[in-house]
């Protein structure tokens, strides 16, 4: 194990020896003041990690990755509420990867929309923000940007407030309780306003309080409301800078090629053609690849395409045949989880006559991110010290990645966190920070901006896995009465794992059964297990994760299992289901789209429900048959969000994540041949246009006593929704995805 | 040599004619808003206006180019918005934004050619311009408030 992999494993198991049985030392830990990352420049002010004040006013750092779900509007809201700040005057930025970002919430309990905490859910809040702490997990992902921040960073911005209230007291000669904020400034009793930029060297010096006060919610004036986004005005004319967009002097610019069998080493490469292009400035060889440099990016793709390599064999099953049959597999392997267990589904099974027993195996392919933006970075090496711009969702991992690719300590590499043109888990890798480094360290003194081709990025994923489901059940007239669902999949929080810290904790996958076995549905006998298949095809976090295929195995099957009994679908959710959010959203979107009435003739409808990143959500898709095949026309959702923080952009999150669900089950798919991938640009791996995706209505919800996260719960039950309106439409299962593969699409 | 006159202002550009003119609107005049998305012209995000036509700059050689071209940057900027970039940001259209300048420009040429659109007419010419956050409800409500706006401004 590597020196790193090591250090991870130890500060990984004290985590754990702390969670299972530590709160005392959780709660010393997560009180223990965070040492602020922010290096001010001259004329700049920071009073915590989150707030730095200059001269034109308050910037807000809102250190998750913004790859289009508004995450750092919202976040800088926090802040800007309780410091009283113009909407329109706030700044952000992600800032540095630090520690102090850590991300408390992807291990923890939801957050109390209510301000008054109990002593409780404080110890259980403070074990959960060990683990991530102790590792640094400075992440972006598993909807948990908002629920981690909401007590953070409006404590930030309160416990400003207060000092910058000391320094105006101080300075004025009046008692602090006689003073207000407003608009970003101080106002004392005669109304003299003291603006934050003029006390801000003062409030540096005052000690924070350590419990400040948090407004009221009736006192919002900017959290629970539709604030326009700070990015937008950039990202429409142009002037948003992604990485790729870095412009500095003497830039060189550079591709890369990998092997095309993943994984697989490069056994040879021929270079003389590629080094003859003109404006070829040099070839840099990988261990399984090489990137090309050059003074312009087009140059340096095509040079690509003229050198020659010979690769290794893929350390995978080369057919799509071949890796579905290892996945299948692994079902004849023990379970690596049973974490549904209710009453003795196998014994019911076994107990019932066969004519009795519904069965059904369900298949869902690999998927691909697909960002608009394809994977790119900007690097440059000057005096053994590494600058770098990239969007990534993990900054800390991503610099130290970069830092170790050339020989470099981390303290050796600043990395600017870009803005991202689409991430969904993709941007949770450092491969591009390796390969971006070692072309950088090529050229020392030199910036090059490297550009994947669209081909290199398509087939160079770490893809959503391929699964399986089987499930067996008895169904009685209120539905079912006996469920075993078994799922077998390769493993991507082990991947994940790996990559990560180079070693994969042991025990129960949730990530392989999440969206079945976590359902609020009342099944006597009911079992889920999770089966690990051995594939070596990279696999990560595909918006929703072990949601994307698993709330369609168990949406799918609760459908089937409906008209098995003869219940409408809808009717059946609400006789399994007892939890009031999850009963609040099935009733809103029935209700919304007109469930029980009348179908439109030539049309279909399909119901889903998922719970997931804590946030219920209810769906009905709507097919019609056109002439020219079926058309996605409406669709409807119902979501409980606990507190919409900013319902405009809930609203767009939901839909987002429900149009990108929807291409995945119409016409998703990345196969293998020869241990390649075979889709390779857009026109083999296409998703909805404007013309043929449908017009979404959205109700959002407050009842649930805890924050949801957002950016995924849109997802998981848009494919099921979609497969079973196009039962509805055409009286046929298909239990598999693609849809495209068995009916045409207009 | 390649000559160009790109938002107004003529450049001579010292690059290979064949070279799509995305990459020498990017990497050699340093006009980054037109983005790379796929290079194959099935996406949209590398739209610009030449001759006030949208065309895809990532397959169109810059040695073809003989008509002035339009990118993002001169279509309207942060200080003097287009009608329809005040549309975007007043219908909070972008997400990730990556593929919103060639929506936008998309969008332009669509407006100029056809004042009123219908929403079929949107969806027909808006098809080829992918945007994976999904944002095509605004976008198409954006652009039926900036067509209102423009009808308006010229009455």
């Amino acid at each position: 194990m590597s020196r790193l992999g090591r250090i991870a494993r130890r500060t990984f198991l004290v985590g754990s020896v702390a969670i299972a049985g530590g709160v005392a030392f959780g709660i010393w830990q997560a009180r223990r003041p965070v040492a602020n990352p922010l290096r001010p420049a001259d004329g700049e002010v920071t009073l915590n990690p989150y707030v730095l004040i200059d001269a034109s006013g308050v910037t807000v750092i809102a250190p998750r990755a913004e790859m289009g779900q508004g995450i750092h509007s919202t976040l800088a809201a926090l802040v800007a509420e309780e410091m009283d700040l113009d909407w329109p005057a706030v700044r952000v930025l992600h800032g540095p990867p630090a520690r102090a970002y850590f991300n408390g919430a992807l291990l923890g309990p939801g957050v109390p929309v209510n301000a008054e905490r109990g002593v409780l859910h404080d110890t259980r809040q403070a074990a959960a923000d060990l683990a991530p702490r102790a590792l640094g997990l400075q992440i972006t992902g598993g909807s948990t940007s908002l629920v981690d921040a909401f007590d953070k960073m409006r404590r930030a911005g309160a416990a400003a407030r207060e000092t910058l209230m000391a320094a105006a007291a101080a300075r004025a000669g009046v008692d602090i309780a006689r003073l207000r904020t407003e608009g970003g400034a101080v106002v004392t009793p005669e109304g003299l306003r003291l603006r934050y930029e003029d006390l801000a060297q003062d409030a540096a010096a005052i000690e924070p309080p350590r419990a400040p006060r948090l407004k009221p919610p009736s006192e919002w004036r900017l959290l629970g409301r539709s604030l326009p986004r700070t990015d937008i005005p950039s990202k429409v004319t142009g002037t948003a800078q992604f990485a790729g967009d870095v412009r500095l002097p003497d830039m060189l610019y550079a591709t890369v090629r990998l092997s095309p069998r993943l994984g697989a080493a490069m056994r040879s490469i021929d270079m003389a053609e590629a080094l003859a292009v003109p404006g070829v400035e040099r070839i840099v060889e990988f261990e399984d690849g090489f990137g090309v440099i050059a003074r312009d990016t087009w140059t340096a793709m095509r040079a690509a395409d003229l050198v020659r390599a010979e690769w290794d064999r893929a350390p995978y099953p080369p057919q799509t045949d071949a890796i579905f049959e290892r996945i299948a597999l692994a079902f004849d392997s023990r379970p690596n989880s049973r974490l549904r267990n209710d009453g003795d589904a196998a014994a019911r099974l076994t107990a019932a006559p066969p004519g009795r027993v519904f069965e059904a195996e369900y298949r869902v392919p690999y998927l691909a991110h697909s960002t608009m933006e394809p994977m790119s970075a900007t690097a440059v090496l000057r005096d053994n010290h590494l600058e770098m711009w990239a969007g990534n969702q993990i900054p800390i991992a991503f610099r130290d990645a970069a830092a170790r690719a050339i020989g470099l300590s981390s303290g050796d590499v600043t990395l600017h966190t870009t803005v991202m043109g689409g991430g969904f888990g993709r941007r949770a890798e450092v491969d591009v920070a390796v390969q971006a480094a070692r072309l950088a360290a090529s050229v020392p003194g030199r910036p090059v901006c490297m550009t994947w081709t669209r081909e290199e990025d398509m087939t160079h994923d770490f893809y959503r896995p391929g699964a399986i489901a089987r499930a067996r059940a008895v169904v009685g007239p209120d539905g079912p009465e006996a469920v075993v669902l078994r799922i077998a999949a390769p493993s991507v929080s082990r991947q994940g794992a790996r990559r990560l810290m180079g070693f994969a904790p042991p025990g129960p996958d949730h990530m392989l059964v999440e969206g079945a076995h976590d359902q609020p549905y009342r099944i006597p006998d009911f079992l889920v297990s999770g089966h690990i298949a051995d594939v070596a095809v990279p696999v990560g976090y595909w918006r929703s994760v072990g949601y994307s295929h698993n709330g369609f195995f168990h949406e799918c099957l609760m459908d089937e299992l409906a008209r098995e009994a003869g219940l409408d679908p809808v009717e059946m959710r609400l006789r399994l289901i007892d939890d009031a959010p999850s009963r609040g959203v099935i009733e809103a979107v029935a209700d919304m789209s007109g469930w029980g009435a009348d179908r439109p003739s030539g049309t279909g409808r399909g119901f889903a429900f998922t719970r997931s990143f804590g946030a219920p959500m209810a769906q009905v898709v709507e097919l019609a048959e056109t002439g020219a095949g079926l058309r996605i026309t409406r669709a409807w959702a119902a979501v409980d969000v606990g507190l919409a923080i900013d319902p405009g952009n809930v609203e767009a999150q939901v839909i987002s994540g429900m149009i990108y669900g929807l291409s995945a089950a119409v016409m998703g798919e990345i196969t293998f041949a020869d241990g390649m991938v075979e889709q390779h640009n857009f026109p083999d791996y296409d998703a909805l246009r404007m013309d043929n995706a449908p017009e979404i209505a959205v109700r959002i919800l407050e009842t649930m006593p805890e924050l949801a996260g957002i950016g995924e719960p849109g997802t998981p039950p848009a494919m099921p929704a979609l497969a079973n309106a196009l039962y509805d439409l055409t009286g046929e299962r298909v239990r598999e995805l693609p849809l495209n593969r068995r009916f045409a699409f207009a | 040599m390649l000559e160009l006159t790109v938002n107004g202002q003529a450049h001579v550009v010292e690059a290979d004619p064949e070279m799509p003119l995305l990459w020498v609107l990017r990497d050699h005049l340093g006009l980054t808003g037109t983005k790379y998305g796929c290079g194959v012209a099935a996406c949209g995000a590398c739209t610009v206006l030449v001759g006030g036509e949208a065309v895809r700059s990532c397959t169109l050689p810059a040695g073809d180019v003989r008509d002035a071209v339009t990118t993002i940057e001169g279509h309207g900027n942060p200080e003097a918005l287009s009608a329809l970039q005040a549309a975007w940001i007043e219908h909070q259209v972008a997400q990730c934004g990556y593929c919103q300048p060639g929506q936008i420009m998309q969008a332009a040429s669509l407006l100029a050619d056809n004042p009123a659109p219908s929403d079929e007419e949107i969806d027909t010419a808006m098809r080829g311009n992918l945007c994976r956050c999904g944002t095509y409800q605004r976008v198409r409500t954006a652009i039926r408030a900036a067509a209102g706006e423009m009808r308006e401004a010229r009455l």
